[in-house]
């Protein structure tokens, strides 16, 4: 999966979940950008994306992720490193 | 690590396309449809969803709603407000709104002991304490002595205990208590309860006492230490999402979370299901009735679909004995649908067990409509268990109110899947169920019986064995045929005999074909042993003396002898012959004749040893049967 590819994939996820159907997702976008991110969503937010794409994040790495940007690079990279199911 | 499913629901195709028509609908409507949406088997994001849409239409509890609003407060120990919107879906799923307190991180302890607190002003109806296993178990002591373990859990325990009683004076709400999560590691090892101050074993002291006081105190137990074990520890529980969001439950295990609250608050209402209404082909046994008949339907001891079909039988009957009526409604010939209750030995329900007895060639809707009538009970009373995915559906469509779990195609499986639905939540066992239990409360006495069992003869003497013996039957020959084809221990002769020939003993005079089904106090075992002997010269030759391993030690021979004598004179023989060839497998029973008297002969060979009994030499071996012939 190109990093395209999972940014298209989290743009159906966030719009699910944040309830916003039109939502354009772009790689700079953070939680100050979209209100309905609070910090109970997020939550759901990681383990839906770990649901998603059947990945699990490092603990350190869910606290690193600040944007958009980084939770792409960071599937991508971890769907790169999975063995082919 | 899957996180727990709501097996029982049936998944819906179309439902996202159905919860945004929701909207349209006018407000009684889209009540009506959102419980329909709830009726589905929903993971956490359509869960958030479906919650979103009933926050949006139902800020206040719908009118002529015919349950009662509930005011609930959840009150942990840690974050429980990611599990609202599992609860208000699964209050939902039963037809009940339900309002959440919305607390602060916490603070129980303030909202149930200031008066001024949000809390008061709020008044719930029913509290639940959700408290997380590493508050309750703060400042453990591994190694401490077991007295100090001891007062550590005595005053969690007071803790708790004065916290449902204020809740409860000043409030006058229901007490629900969450039991507390087993999550922590072992220290000790299989033997953890030996290490004193061991914060596992404290955990699981903690929710023997915590049954206890509630049965003390009316308060009802969520037993979240069950689902632990039902579902594997790391199905509810992330060590992650814990160190992320203080989220002790875990987020995607929601919905079932939400689900269990959600029955507990219906059967406060006397909301749980009452009737369990059964498909008979293919739910109850293997096959047609119709089609197979008797002999042809799969069910009992010896097959494994068949015995998968008996534990379900044997879960609907211990159902039955706590209340729960059961009723049947197969499309069949009434004739024909009674066949297997009156005449099939290996049926565990009985014609008495059935409340209501439909079947007819009608649509099943319309049958259990008129069950419900003739039973007195609601529809959203009963549950509808049947294999048939489009009788379900028929069903589900006619009558929404109807609870119809979505069967496995295994039916090794139905008994687990209509546990987890929770369909008949108990809260205390009422006068009237336990009058209903009465009548079994002499046989529980009995069964207790076996602890006391000291030595052989007193064990088998309490064990209330019956033997029913019979020639060889139509329907059993299937048993017969398998016992004869794969007994290989307890087998004197290791003679194979196949169907064509099972039948022909049928037919001949001179043939004693026996079978044997051994009934005990704690069930039936099915056919057990077999005796198959030639008449010849005022001589029954016995060809085949096979017994099943599972009854061995019972001294089920010495009844069988008893019974081979019988017919042996009834059909005017006067001495037995007995062979044993040896195997590599039957060693067992090598001494098998001389220890019931016969004598061995001296012109039998290695490969076929042979005794003789005269029977006017005969004499009764002890035994503790009670012999019935069928």
């Amino acid at each position: 999966m190109t990093e395209a590819d999972v940014l298209l994939k989290l743009e159906e996820i966030f719009r699910d979940l944040f309830d916003l159907p039109d939502l354009q997702l772009d790689v700079s976008m953070s939680a100050d950008d979209i209100d309905e991110w609070d910090s109970v969503n997020h939550v759901m937010l990681v383990v839906q994306v770990e649901r998603e794409f059947k990945i699990k994040f490092h603990t350190a790495e869910v606290e690193e992720m600040k944007n958009v940007g980084d939770l792409v690079k960071l599937v991508v990279g971890k769907l790169g490193k999975s063995t082919p199911r | 690590m899957s996180n727990p499913e709501l097996t029982w629901l049936p998944h819906q195709p179309d439902w996202n396309e159905c919860l945004r028509r929701v909207t349209a609908l006018d407000k009684a409507s889209a009540w009506s449809a959102l419980v329909e949406l709830a009726n589905v088997r929903l993971d956490m994001m359509a869960t958030t969803k479906l919650d979103r849409q009933l926050l949006k239409l139902f800020k206040q509890c719908p009118v002529n709603l015919e349950t009662k609003p509930v005011r609930l407060a959840v009150l942990g120990s840690s974050t429980v407000d990611h599990l609202h919107a599992g609860i208000r879906v699964g209050t939902l799923r039963r037809n009940i709104w339900v309002s959440l307190y919305q607390g602060n991180y916490g603070q129980y302890v303030q909202d149930i002991h200031d008066d001024g607190s949000d809390l008061h002003a709020w008044a719930p109806n029913t509290v639940l304490f959700a408290f997380d296993a590493r508050h309750l178990l703060a400042g453990y002591q591994v190694g401490e002595s077991s007295e100090a373990s001891e007062v550590r859990v005595a005053a969690a325990i007071d803790h708790i205990v004065g916290l449902w009683r204020s809740a409860r004076s000043k409030f006058g709400c229901d007490i629900i208590q969450q039991t507390i999560l087993p999550i922590h590691p072992r220290l000790f090892g299989e033997n953890e309860n030996r290490l004193p101050g061991s914060p596992a074993a404290l955990v699981a002291r903690l929710n023997e006492q915590l049954r206890k006081c509630a049965l003390d105190e009316g308060a009802t137990l969520l037993a979240l230490d069950h689902w632990a074990a039902e579902d594997g520890l790391t199905a509810w529980h992330d060590p992650a999402m814990w160190h992320r969001a203080k989220q002790e439950v875990h987020l995607a295990a929601m919905p079932m979370y939400g689900d269990i609250v959600g029955r507990i608050l219906a059967a406060q209402q006397g909301k749980s299901r009452k009737c369990m209404v059964l498909d008979l082909d293919n739910t109850l046994w293997g096959g047609v009735i119709g089609d197979d008949g008797i002999d042809g339907i799969v069910l009992g001891q010896g097959n494994a679909l068949g015995e998968a079909f008996s534990e379900f039988q044997r879960y609907a009957k211990d159902l039955s004995r706590r209340g729960v009526i059961l009723a049947v409604c197969s499309k069949n010939d009434e004739k024909n649908a009674l066949l297997p209750f009156e005449q099939h030995p290996e049926m565990i329900l009985r014609r008495d067990d059935i409340a209501c007895f439909s079947a007819n060639w009608g649509d099943k809707a319309t049958a259990i409509r008129a069950i419900a009538r003739q039973l007195n009970i609601g529809l959203d009373a009963i549950v509808f268990a049947d294999d048939n995915p489009f009788e379900r559906n028929i069903v589900r469509r006619e009558l929404p109110m109807v609870a119809v779990p979505e069967l496995p195609e295994d039916p090794a499986f139905y008994t687990a899947t209509i546990a987890r639905a929770g369909y008949f939540e108990g809260i205390a066992m009422t006068a009237e169920d336990a009058m209903r239990t009465q009548q079994y409360k002499a046989n529980i006495e009995r069964e207790s019986e076996r602890h006391s069992a000291t030595d052989l003869p007193s064990y088998l003497k309490s064990l209330d064995m019956t033997l029913h013996w019979s020639r060889f039957t139509h329907s059993d020959q299937a048993r017969v045929v398998q016992l004869i084809n794969k007994t290989n221990q307890f087998n004197l002769t290791t003679r194979r005999y196949s169907t064509d020939e099972v039948d022909k003993l049928l037919e001949n005079p001179a043939a004693l074909p026996l079978q044997m089904r051994l009934v005990d106090k704690f069930g039936d075992n099915g056919i057990i042993s077999i005796i198959i002997g030639y008449l010849k010269d005022k001589t029954i030759d016995l060809d085949t003396w096979l017994m099943s391993c599972r009854v061995l030690g019972r001294q089920v021979e010495h009844a069988v002898l008893g019974i081979v004598v019988n017919e042996a004179r009834r059909m005017g023989a006067n001495r037995l012959i007995g062979h044993f060839r040896p195997t590599e497998k039957n060693s067992m029973v090598a001494e098998h004749y001389l220890r019931l008297g016969f004598t061995a002969l001296p012109d039998g060979s290695g490969i076929n040893q042979q005794f003789e009994l005269h029977l006017d030499a005969y004499q009764a071996l002890p035994t503790f049967f009670v012999i019935t012939e069928n």
